[in-house]
């Protein structure tokens, strides 16, 4: 099967991306200064991100707020027009099929965005969950991945680069939240104050061919600024030091949103929703698993899969990492890994197989990165 | 990019400059860069015996794991301490100060089946 192109890729091949297969894309991995220099240009100043792979599903009608209502764990009713929402969607038996962020739009239309490789399992799951909702003429729901380009700007930054390409004042755009306007004269945009870095930042929803001239007016505009694009290689070890999950990774089908430490998207007062009553079970009952963050105390690069161990000469496993790296801001080998509540505490000592060395490590504060100032235009 | 014409290269891009008994190893300059930053490097203790083919270590960038490749038979007798203290070195003199352990070669002959400067640019250009 041929790899799939968002409208971008030539600006990724003239800029030196590195293109790799990414979930049946063809996307850059890094840009020619390499990934190290990307992370940290994206910590001082700001990165360029092209995720147009993401899906996008349109959920309107008289009945949208409440099938969202009945499909998430979330509370979809506390968003306002101009908000927007992170939620894990759920099976009845409490595991993940996706984590997703729903935007508010006006006259009570949502847009919700999904995965790029969990863009089908998602579709399928919304389609027939809809079949099942007894409102289920009063909801419209359309898939238009095809249609929307995303392209995220991230880092301190970021309001000056993209108020140089719109009218709309976008330093007063709340974070997660957004307005809806137009880029460059006359293209239709959302731009959204959310991002996936731990940095200030925005996420702009555009028109899918529209995407290449709105890319390079923000690296012209950003260039003196010293914006640098960011290929997907950055941008995990930029989401992994800001402890956000990754699907495949830290939610998967067969973990639930409260093991992965999601619990505060988790409304259980909230009228049914699927996945109630499991979920409600594993809090009573107490999680099995706890996702921590590891910090490596010897040298050494954590990656998924590697097994944990209570101790240096302890025969088997009491977990795994499911994301690790070698983190540019803190020069050290980072993880996150599903271990045994009783061994989830800050500090617990516990060592990784590294290549069949035990390797020390202990449980860290997460985030790793916290961002050291105040985004402009918000009040801290 | 030019590569030294006095030493003797591997298909998984190590080299090897052989004095005497002594082979020096390292990893191109095309393996470092292919690769990307490497962040962490993984090297045998000395007195390790190895065969020619076989694991001696392990070269990690932020996104990806290679293992190394010893290129010639023998023992290790010395390691590069200054590089594993400053990756660097492995970008700025790949066949020079960023070189990674020494070996006392058991069968010296072995050498003649490593490829010549030639070759090994003929591999990279056909990649």
């Amino acid at each position: 099967m041929s790899l799939k192109r968002t409208s971008l890729y030539e600006e990724h091949v003239r800029l030196g991306g590195r293109m790799v297969d990414f979930g049946g894309w063809e996307l850059p991995v890094q840009y020619s200064k390499g990934i190290g220099a990307e992370h940290l240009a994206c910590r001082a100043k700001a990165g360029l991100f092209d995720v147009s792979h993401m899906g996008e599903f349109l959920v309107e009608g008289p009945e949208a707020l409440s099938f969202l209502q009945h499909l998430v764990p979330n509370d979809v009713s506390k968003i306002v027009e101009g908000q927007a929402l992170y939620t894990v969607l759920c099976r009845e038996n409490g595991t993940a099929v996706d984590d997703l962020l729903i935007y508010r739009r006006s006259g009570g239309r949502y847009l919700v965005v999904v995965n790029a490789s969990n863009t089908e399992k998602d579709w399928k799951h919304f389609e027939s969950e809809l079949a099942r909702f007894q409102e289920r003429s009063e909801v419209r729901m359309r898939n238009a991945s095809a249609e929307f380009a995303q392209i995220a700007i991230q880092g301190r930054v970021s309001p000056s680069i993209v108020q140089a390409i719109t009218d709309l004042l976008v330093k007063d755009i709340k974070t997660y939240h957004f307005q809806e306007g137009t880029v460059l004269g006359s293209i239709p945009a959302i731009i959204a104050r959310t991002g996936y870095t731990g940095e200030d930042g925005y996420e702009l929803y555009l028109p899918w061919s529209e995407a290449p001239k709105i890319w390079r007016a923000l690296l012209e505009a950003g260039a003196p600024l010293g914006l640098e694009p960011c290929g997907l290689g950055a941008r995990d070890t930029l989401r992994l030091e800001a402890r956000l999950p990754l699907y495949g990774h830290e939610l998967t089908d067969e973990v639930n949103p409260l093991e992965a430490g999601l619990g505060w998207t988790v409304k259980l007062e909230k009228a049914d929703f699927i996945g109630k009553q499991a979920l409600s079970l594993v809090k009573t009952e107490g999680v099995k698993k706890k996702l921590v963050g590891l910090k490596l105390l010897d040298r050494g690069i954590p990656r998924q899969g590697f097994p944990v161990f209570e101790s240096a000469d302890a025969g088997s496993a009491i977990g795994a990492v499911t994301s690790g790296t070698f983190s540019p801001s803190l020069q050290a080998g980072i993880a996150l890994a599903f271990v045994p509540p009783q061994l989830a505490a800050l500090g617990t000592k516990l060592y990784l197989d590294i290549r069949g060395q035990k390797v020390a490590a202990e449980v860290a504060p997460t985030p790793f990165y916290k961002k050291p100032y105040t985004p402009e235009g918000i009040t801290p | 990019m030019k590569y030294p014409t006095d030493l003797r290269y591997t298909k998984e891009h190590e080299w090897a400059r052989i004095e005497g008994k002594v082979a020096t190893v390292g990893i191109t300059s095309h393996a470092q860069q292919a690769l990307g930053d490497i962040v962490f490097i993984d090297l045998p203790k000395t007195g390790r015996d190895l065969k020619q083919g076989e694991t001696f270590g392990v070269v990690e960038s932020i996104k990806a794991v290679s293992d190394l490749y010893a290129p010639v038979s023998g023992k290790v007798i010395e390691t590069n301490a200054a590089v594993v203290s400053d990756l660097g070195l492995l970008a700025s003199d790949p066949h020079g100060k960023g070189w990674l352990m020494k070996i006392e070669m058991s069968d010296p002959s072995q050498a003649g089946l490593l490829l010549d400067v030639g070759a090994y640019e003929a591999l990279i250009a056909a990649l």
